[in-house]
């Protein structure tokens, strides 16, 4: 074949046993495990030959975890321990069971494209769709956060742009998940950079590929655990505008392949494989290469033209050159065809790349469009025009094979179905056990007010202003909520919402919620409630649930530990649950797993705690009627919508306290359901001018943060404040985080009209703004919290105010 | 009526180039949104326009210094069309990346024309980061009625930067009170009061508070607030909680641009 000529090698697998076959996945960096490559093997062993190193090595990329999401689409055996009691249950694919069934039963007639694209998209107005995808970069970001951060927004970028025939990118979200800021150096594995230095650089990362794209930046959270130090997560999602009749694509036999904006090097090799292994002390020496280089304005560049060609309907399908690079564009497009490819013609950034690394390198700014042969001249000319490097690097072809060249010579040629559904099932074990927490047993303090500032001071509540300032949210001029608002331009937002058309009333609104410290005691409720707080955000500014599509985000650890595989089917249970009796279906969603790092020195291996992002979209056909947080007018009502219960489980206050305990806050979907609604008619009816969720840190925080938002004082009594007849401890009723509550401001003439849209629903008038600064908090005559808006402010601000 | 063409310049990191566009469609105007390899090609002529828009971005990646290729391509490969447009008594405006990109092509401070040597420029931060804020600045009297932006214009108004290298600074004190002295100083920035004030009121530690300058003839108009992301009161930081009217602060100088084109072109 002169296969040595094109600097191809062919790999003896067919002479390999067990210890042999492990060897060769282990040392190429391949994560294929032993069944795979039996399966692989198996596979040559009939067509009576060997593999090359390119066959290989797309198995590899195309099976890797990253790419197939084989924990997800596997079987699992699934046993609980819930004292004593034993229950065994055996689930195929995890995906299609929870979540896509959700989206099935709830069944939208707004839904464009669910699960099957690289975004989702749901309904904008009559002519266009809002395409959203989040994805999550964070093994590149523990070795370089800078690069890691930028591709990761990068890559997203384009997963819009690749989802139909192309969407325009109005908007990014960030949320990242750090170790410890102020972690004393002495405590810093070996091989781990400060959680300080992985902040500041995904954050520049972020601010510099996102400004240059000239995509406004205006939600996301950051949160803060020890066991994100040697494996921080950086999530980074995006939102495109799509016409209607651009959401559907099909690949044509005959039609040309050709790759467009970037070029390959040797840069982001193995990234898919090395986003499926934990990470170890030595991950930056063996696994750097596996980082990509970004270069925002090659990216701009393809987007403006693209967007011209996608316009003049130059070609028929489209997708991004991510993970896997060309071997995984290509081999997903022609999956239902076949594809022939001379990897020759791949332009390159310098001479000297194997064949398979040209096919595999995740090379950034990289996209690969289906064209008809009679459309290509006008195609190539679009990007000529602007300097934008197009490629006509093959053909889809209907012979349904993976057919690579180079120079002439065959280096690889596989049937399509082996390369994509030849993976062998699999099945995970998942074993759980009821965690058990120390309960808590000190007293309810007299002088609450230390206790809030104390919360209010914890890096998971503070102020990310620092952040947010660097990052352009105003860019494109649809900014219609802001992350920061009050009366300083500096109060914590709950949503943000931008208008696509700037001639249109119509906005979306974005939102989010996470928490990973109620998965320590239970995932299940920890998805519950992050679908809740995801929701409230969207509705306390003015979304509603009947328009509003989530996203599900799972980073976790090692699947293949039954414990962390439990926790996952326990989260996804979850997800089923909460979205389907809210209505909300999932549009899209990705998973990281093997999220976990080995520490040399003490022998350990960290897992992070299994975290879910979810991510809201929600369509409002007037922004004059969205609503901000902060408090308004003095004189005016403060109310309580939703119950309070005895759920300290996982709190914020008791973290500050040192505490987690076991009281997970639980979700009660059809009240909460009911609340949301009505809350929705009382904003669209113009009678609340603020509106706040509660989450961490509870009624406390929510009603600090609007009174100083808003500049003015509040009076409250917590004797108002509708609870659960189990307890009666102050603390609880000031810092319990049940879900579905929100506090609202209502002017004292519209009271009357609010309580009377709200009946039937448990709500609270608690207090009011006042004319002076002062932040007062009693139950009956007791004082609890005395305080001024100014001090909580500045205990809020402080943290990250470098 | 006359239709008024306006070309808003696209290159490679133009970023602002849809929002500017609708702010001189909102104005009245027709817009085209040109590539300058289209100029340079031939296939547009300047000529065939009113006003010149560099809208904001990055401009090449802001690579070498903000605005450094763009205002080099300008000079060098678009002198001639250039200097007959601007002789023409027609329109410039640059909108931050655009701005940076007048005083690095010569077109600002334009004390007699363009200049070959660079006089004044648009330095880091003192902040030393890029940031995104709302900031008030004050038109200042002594160049009412030069500026053709800023005809009409409240006297002070509030507008959005999002910048790293936005400190305005010159070659020397004398070119600043030259620009004074001419009335070339358009906007300074304030605090909420008007009064001058430092960071973050003056949100880059721009010398003598200097956001936006003109020429010597008032034609080309250059600032690093961004005039396209104020048109309606839903894009103000706080219209959830003030009275506001519906139009935005930055709508008036497109329309008086555009207004301004009408009259005299």
């Amino acid at each position: 074949m002169g296969l040595d000529k094109v600097n191809v090698k062919i790999v003896n697998i067919l002479d390999a046993d067990y210890a042999q076959l492990q060897k060769i996945s282990n040392d190429g960096l391949l994560s294929l495990n032993l069944a795979e490559m039996q399966t692989i093997k198996k596979y040559f062993a009939d067509i009576g030959r060997n593999p090359t190193d390119v066959e290989l090595e797309t198995l590899a990329q195309t099976w890797s975890e990253h790419c197939v999401h084989k924990t997800f689409k596997g079987l699992v055996e699934y046993k609980e321990y819930n004292r004593q009691e034993e229950r065994i249950e055996i689930i195929d694919n995890l995906l299609k069971t929870y979540l896509m069934k959700a989206t099935q039963e709830i069944d939208k007639d707004w839904c464009l494209s669910v699960f099957a694209d690289n975004a989702g998209v749901i309904v904008f107005d009559d002519d266009y769709g809002i395409a959203f995808k989040v994805e999550t970069h964070n093994h590149p970001s523990a070795i370089e956060p800078y690069g890691g951060s930028e591709t990761g927004i990068g890559g997203v970028i384009r997963d819009t742009l690749g989802v139909g025939l192309g969407a325009k990118p109005i908007l990014n979200t960030d949320v990242f998940c750090f170790g410890p800021h102020d972690l004393p150096y002495e405590k810093l594995p070996k091989g781990t950079l400060h959680p300080r230095r992985v902040f500041k650089g995904v954050v520049a990362g972020v601010r510099d590929y996102g400004n240059r794209m000239g995509i406004p930046t205006a939600n996301g959270a950051i949160l803060f655990d020890k066991r994100y130090v040697g494996n921080p997560l950086v999530y980074c999602g995006n939102v495109g505008l799509i016409p209607r009749d651009k959401v559907k694509k099909r690949v044509k036999p005959g039609d040309l392949i050709v790759m467009i904006g970037g070029r390959v090097g040797r840069d982001g090799i193995h990234g898919a494989t090395f986003a499926s292994i934990e990470l170890a002390e030595d991950s930056e020496e063996t696994s750097s290469g596996a980082v990509q280089i970004g270069n925002a304005i090659t990216e701009k560049r393809m987007v403006d033209t693209l967007l011209q060609a996608r316009d003049r309907n130059l070609y028929d399908a489209i997708t991004d050159c991510g993970a896997g690079g060309l071997s995984s564009a290509v081999g997903e497009m022609g999956e239902k065809t076949g594809a022939k490819v001379h990897l020759e013609r791949v332009p390159l950034k310098y001479a000297g790349l194997a064949p398979w690394e040209i096919w595999l390198s995740e090379a950034q700014e990289r996209m690969v469009l289906s064209v008809p042969s009679e459309k290509i001249d006008d195609l190539l000319e679009v990007f000529e025009n602007e300097d934008v490097e197009a490629t006509i690097i093959g053909e889809f072809t209907d012979n349904k094979r993976l057919h690579i060249l180079y120079d002439g010579v065959t280096v690889a040629d596989m049937k399509m179905e082996f390369v994509h559904d030849g993976l062998p099932n699999i099945t995970k074990k998942a074993v759980w056990h009821k965690s058990q927490y120390k309960e808590p047993d000190f007293d309810d303090p007299d002088d609450l007010t230390k206790y809030l500032k104390d919360i209010l001071a914890s890096p998971n509540v503070a102020s990310k202003e620092w952040v947010i300032r660097q990052y352009d949210h105003e860019v494109q001029g649809g900014s219609v909520l802001k992350p920061l608002q009050g009366v300083e331009n500096d109060g914590p937002g709950d949503a943000c919402i931008t208008r696509p058309l700037l001639h249109s009333k119509r906005g979306v609104v974005i939102s989010n919620g996470i928490n990973p410290k109620y998965g320590d005691i239970d995932t299940y409720h920890m998805a519950a409630s992050a679908i809740d707080e995801a929701l409230r955000n969207a509705v306390a500014v003015g979304g509603r649930l009947e328009h509003t599509a989530i996203l599900d985000n799972f980073s976790w650890g090692n699947p293949d530990k039954p414990d962390r595989m439990a926790d996952l089917v326990r989260a996804i249970k979850a997800c089923y649950d909460t979205a389907v009796a809210y209505e909300t279906p999932f549009i899209s969603g990705k998973d990281s797993l093997y999220n976990e790092f080995s520490n040399s020195s003490t022998g350990e291996t960290i897992s992070i705690p299994p975290t879910l992002l979810i991510s809201a979209i929600s369509v409002i056909p007037d922004i004059s009627k969205a609503i901000s947080m902060d408090a308004k007018t003095p004189g005016d009502a403060i109310y309580i919508i939703g119950k309070t219960y005895n759920e300290m489980g996982g709190s914020h206050y008791y973290h500050v306290r040192g505490y987690i305990g076991n009281s997970v806050p639980v979700v009660r979907p059809k009240r909460g359901k009911d609340t949301m609604t009505r809350l929705s008619d009382a904003i669209s009816l113009g009678l609340v001018k603020a509106c706040h969720d509660c989450s961490e840190g509870g009624i406390g925080v929510a009603t600090a943060e609007m009174a100083f938002a808003g500049g003015y004082g509040m009076k409250l009594n917590l004797s108002h404040v509708p609870v659960s007849h189990d307890f009666t401890r102050n603390d609880i009723i000031l810092f319990s985080e049940s879900n579905s509550r929100f506090i609202v401001e209502i002017s004292p003439e519209k009271c009357g009209e609010f309580e009377k849209s709200m009946q039937g629903t448990v709500f609270a008038h608690i207090g009011q703004v006042t004319d002076n600064k002062k932040f007062e908090i009693h139950n009956g005559e007791d004082m609890v919290i005395s305080s001024n808006i100014e001090s909580l402010k500045e205990v809020w601000q402080k943290t990250f105010k470098w | 009526m006359k239709k008024v063409k306006v070309i808003a310049l696209r290159t490679a990191g133009t970023n602002c180039d849809y929002e500017t566009a609708h702010a001189f469609k909102t104005a009245g105007a027709e817009v085209d949104l040109v590539h300058i390899n289209q100029l340079i090609r031939g296939e547009k002529e300047l000529s065939a326009y009113y006003i010149m828009a560099i809208p904001g971005g990055f401009s090449y990646g802001d690579d070498i210094a903000a605005g450094k290729i763009l205002a080099n391509e300008l000079k060098y490969r678009l002198r001639k069309p250039l200097e007959n447009f601007v002789a023409d008594g027609k329109l410039v405006i640059g909108i931050c990346n655009g701005f940076q990109v007048m005083v690095k092509a010569g077109l600002l401070p334009g004390f007699e024309g363009i200049s070959d040597v660079q006089e004044t420029t648009l330095y880091s931060n003192d902040s030393g980061k890029f940031e995104c804020r709302w900031v008030y600045m004050k038109h200042q009297a002594n160049s009412n009625g030069k500026c053709v932006f800023t005809r009409e214009i409240k006297d002070i108004i509030y507008l959005p930067i999002a910048h790293a290298e936005g400190k305005f600074t010159t070659a020397g004190e004398d070119i600043l009170d030259k620009l004074e002295a001419n009335g070339q100083v358009v906007f300074k920035y304030v605090d909420a009061e008007g009064n001058k004030a430092d960071y973050p009121w003056n949100p880059n530690g721009s010398d003598r508070n200097i956001a936006g300058i003109c020429d010597s003839t008032g034609r080309i108009f250059g600032l690093m607030p961004h005039p396209e992301r104020y048109l309606t009161r839903y894009n103000h930081p706080r219209w959830t909680r003030e009275d506001l009217p519906e139009e935005g602060d930055g709508l008036a100088i497109f329309r008086n641009a555009v207004n301004y084109a009408r009259e005299k072109l």
